[in-house]
């Protein structure tokens, strides 16, 4: 066992890795159950919080401590018995430290979903055991596909409910595998779980000893962090230049910024884009110290041979392995906003560090995430949380990654020019990796996301 | 490969990064982001842990060059006299400009009441806001942590604040991957919390790490207290202790600092780092739990004064 419940020391603290991951359920699957009960036994529900939630709980004529309060933190949420926004908890054992984005699995859960989505590592799909895969679970895995989150855990909740029969829960692992599957969805961890009665989610399950695999924490806790970024091609977004001008440092010029994926090196050979001008890595300073090596996703400040003119917005590549600039893009889009999204629209397009104009040139088709991915052609607007394809064209050229090869130089926002407001969150290139995504393409962004998109 | 930064964590590969390297990594990335896109920010500072990592991770992140931004502390006129000692010490050293709001003179010209139970903290509001108006300051970095309060888990990184300062929880823009929507209107603000996804526990084993001086209250120490709704509070000329709240000599630290007449002290014996972080991976309350009466007044009091733009 991971022996969560008793204090950590700092050795135990100090060497641990982050782990990001969302859940996705929906109302009824028992999320604020397997949320509460992680959180509760991994320690990180304190004793002045418990008593928070049972006063609040005694005072709305409840007998028992309802857990859903920990995680409903808005008045609005309380009053309603429901959850509005996606809230971050946070959570450790001794073997990691955990990001938990806790997305609602209410009417707005597609956009909630894809914003919880978007920064983490796994995610865990709930299921309950009575109802199987249901249009909601083809929903999450789409979700979670589209966003290509590396890795989903799919727990089959409420065994108690169906006598933690075997039967039940490989009938609906299967189902859920092959579906995820045809999204390009490799890597599926299905687990037989009951959050009511603590089977399988921290403690191993006393009654359903024909399950031999882990524990959702004892997964969450070994399963590998992904560090696949440091194979990718180095990429490195110009956040900030740093100019001191200082009597110590008078002519010290580096370039700030976190890099988005893989490794950069003195000496190596580099080109600055969109302007296309090559140059040398001179020098790495790590927050202040020089380094030879600096990788994915470190914040550092990169020195140049030669005095180009660089700025926020540009992105410094490998000479070799330099993306191309486009001012016509295709992705795939999460509509997130009230306000559609038309043909013809301006907007802002924030890429990197980079903010350029951009005009709404086609909208290709949106995709009905629970109809077997079923494509409308040509929608005359994409409504709050639709999915669907968008042209683009923009003012300024662009190095824009697929997002199948990484979701932070693949990925952008749609803006209102007028009042600022987030539109759209888009992925460039196609939407899924699987079969159900190549059988027809369009747009040039495609020929990278073909090859195996999965690894990002 | 000679140097590198980071540590190996847990997994094999040589490029794993620790929870805490990964926290930094993201913390400097919006610092640099909001240096990089506003015109005037301004970084809040009180002395306390919280702003002291701030402060540290700001200038780490523009190293060689200083800090590109102003501090503000919001003075409620209670503060205890090491934090405040600090604040001059740091700000002197790193030759830092400091704007300070004060609650006091707020009080005095009658713009605001003194409250009858005493407490600062609700107050420290309208200098705030006004501040940021009269300053026109466009970005203002707070050390809010998500793990602090159930409100505060649902904030945003960059958390838009309208012409009255105010928090919306109902209007706020979805954030994701690390692409930050900074655009704001003329009056209108950005509230900005790089320690967003840290906890407690991740500041002090950075504090720890980077080696970084705090105040001495911080760290356990005989004083003078009294007891009051459970706590145990400082003897001032804020209010305390009233008659039949005797005053005794107890050996405790402060788990966060802020307003005297409601941060509380607890009993510990932790005078170094590593027993605090021993003290607190134990804890069986939260920091605010533990020592802030304000968050007590109401089920909602975090959200409700942060819809008002307190941070």
């Amino acid at each position: 066992m991971t022996g969560t419940t008793s204090p950590l020391t700092a050795e135990q603290l100090s060497a641990t890795t982050l782990l990001r991951f969302a859940t996705a359920g929906s109302v009824d699957d028992g999320k604020s159950t397997l949320v509460g009960r992680l959180l509760h036994d991994s320690k990180s529900v304190l004793t002045d919080q418990l008593e928070a939630v049972e006063r609040a709980s005694l005072s709305r004529g409840q007998d028992t401590p309802d857990l859903a309060l920990l995680t409903d933190g808005l008045r609005a949420e309380r009053e309603q018995g429901i959850t509005i926004d996606v809230a971050y908890r946070y959570f450790a054992t001794a073997r990691r430290r955990f990001i938990l984005a806790d997305t609602p699995g209410h009417v707005q859960y597609t956009r909630n979903m894809v914003t919880g989505a978007s920064t983490a590592e796994l995610a865990v799909v709930l299921v309950d055991a009575r109802n199987g895969v249901v249009e909601q679970t083809r929903r999450h895995v789409a979700v979670a596909a589209l966003l290509r989150v590396p890795q989903v855990v799919l727990a089959v909740n409420k065994m108690d409910l169906v006598a933690y029969a075997e039967p039940v829960f490989a009938a609906i692992a299967e189902e859920f595998t092959a579906y995820a599957a045809s999204l390009g969805v490799s890597d599926v961890t299905a687990i037989p779980i009951s959050a009511l009665a603590g089977d399988n989610v921290v403690e191993p399950s006393a009654t359903m000893d024909w399950y031999g695999g882990p524990t959702v924490l004892e997964h969450l806790e070994t399963v590998p962090v992904s560090h696949d970024l440091t194979g990718c091609p180095p990429r490195f977004p110009v956040q900030y230049v740093i100019r001191p001008q200082s009597a110590g440092h008078p002519d010290y010029r580096g370039y700030a910024g976190r890099i988005t994926s893989g490794v950069l090196r003195v000496g190596d050979p580099v080109t600055v884009l969109p302007s296309g001008r090559t140059t040398t890595i001179t020098g790495i300073d790590a927050l202040g110290r020089a380094v030879d090596t600096a990788w994915a996703p470190q914040s550092v400040t990169v020195l140049l041979a030669d005095d180009l003119d660089v700025s926020r917005g540009d992105l410094i590549a490998p000479t070799a392995t330099a993306p191309a600039v486009t001012q016509d893009i295709s992705a795939t889009v999460c509509h997130l906003h009230e306000r559609p999204l038309r043909v013809g629209d301006r907007v802002l397009l924030k890429h990197a560090t980079r903010t350029v104009k951009a005009i709404v040139r086609e909208l290709p088709y949106r995709i009905d995430l629970s109809a077997g991915l079923a494509r409308e052609i040509g929608p005359a607007a994409l409504a709050v949380n639709d999915i669907g394809t968008v042209v683009l064209r923009t003012a300024e050229p662009l190095p824009m990654d697929a997002y199948a090869d990484s979701r932070q130089t693949g990925s952008f926002l749609l803006i209102d020019p007028a009042d600022g407001t987030t539109l759209t969150a888009g992925m460039t290139g196609e939407a899924f990796t699987g079969p159900a995504a190549t059988a027809d393409d369009d747009g040039a962004e495609t020929a990278a996301a073909d090859d195996d998109g999965w690894d990002f | 490969m000679t140097a590198t930064v980071g540590t190996t964590g847990a997994t094999d590969s040589p490029y794993a990064l620790t929870h805490l390297d990964t926290l930094e990594s993201e913390a400097v990335h919006i610092f640099r982001e909001v240096a990089g896109e506003f015109e005037r920010p301004v970084l809040l500072f009180s002395g306390g842990k919280d702003s002291i990592v701030m402060l540290h991770l700001a200038r780490k992140a523009f190293a060689p060059a200083p800090v590109p931004f102003v501090l503000l502390h919001v003075d409620t006129g209670h503060n205890f006299p090491e934090v405040l000692a600090y604040r001059d010490r740091t700000v002197a050293e790193h030759g830092l400009r400091l704007h300070v709001a004060k609650v006091q003179d707020y009080i005095d010209d009658g713009r605001l009441r003194e409250r009858p139970d005493g407490t600062r903290n609700p107050l420290q509001t309208v200098p705030l806001t006004e501040t940021i108006q009269r300053e026109r300051f466009d970005a203002v970095f707070g050390g809010g942590r998500r793990d602090e309060e159930k409100a505060r888990a649902k904030e945003r990184v960059f958390s838009l604040r309208d012409e009255f300062s105010q928090w919306d929880p109902r209007r706020q823009r979805p954030e994701l991957w690390s692409l930050y929507n900074g655009r704001h209107a003329p009056g209108e603000h950005v509230r900005v919390f790089p320690l967003s996804n840290w906890t407690e526990l991740d500041v002090w084993q950075y504090i720890a790490r980077e080696g970084i001086a705090l105040p001495e209250i911080y760290f356990a120490h005989d004083r003078e207290v009294f007891s009051r709704s459970g706590m145990w509070l400082t003897a001032g000329e804020w209010g305390g202790p009233k008659p039949g709240e005797p005053v005794r000599t107890r050996r405790v630290r402060y788990r966060t600092v802020g307003d005297m007449s409601c941060t509380g002290a607890v009993d510990s014996d932790a005078t170094t780092l590593a027993a605090v972080i021993a003290e607190i991976a134990a804890s069986r309350l939260t920091e605010r739990g533990a020592t802030r009466a304000d968050d007590k007044m109401s089920e909602a009091a975090m959200e409700d004064r942060k819809r008002e733009g307190y941070f």
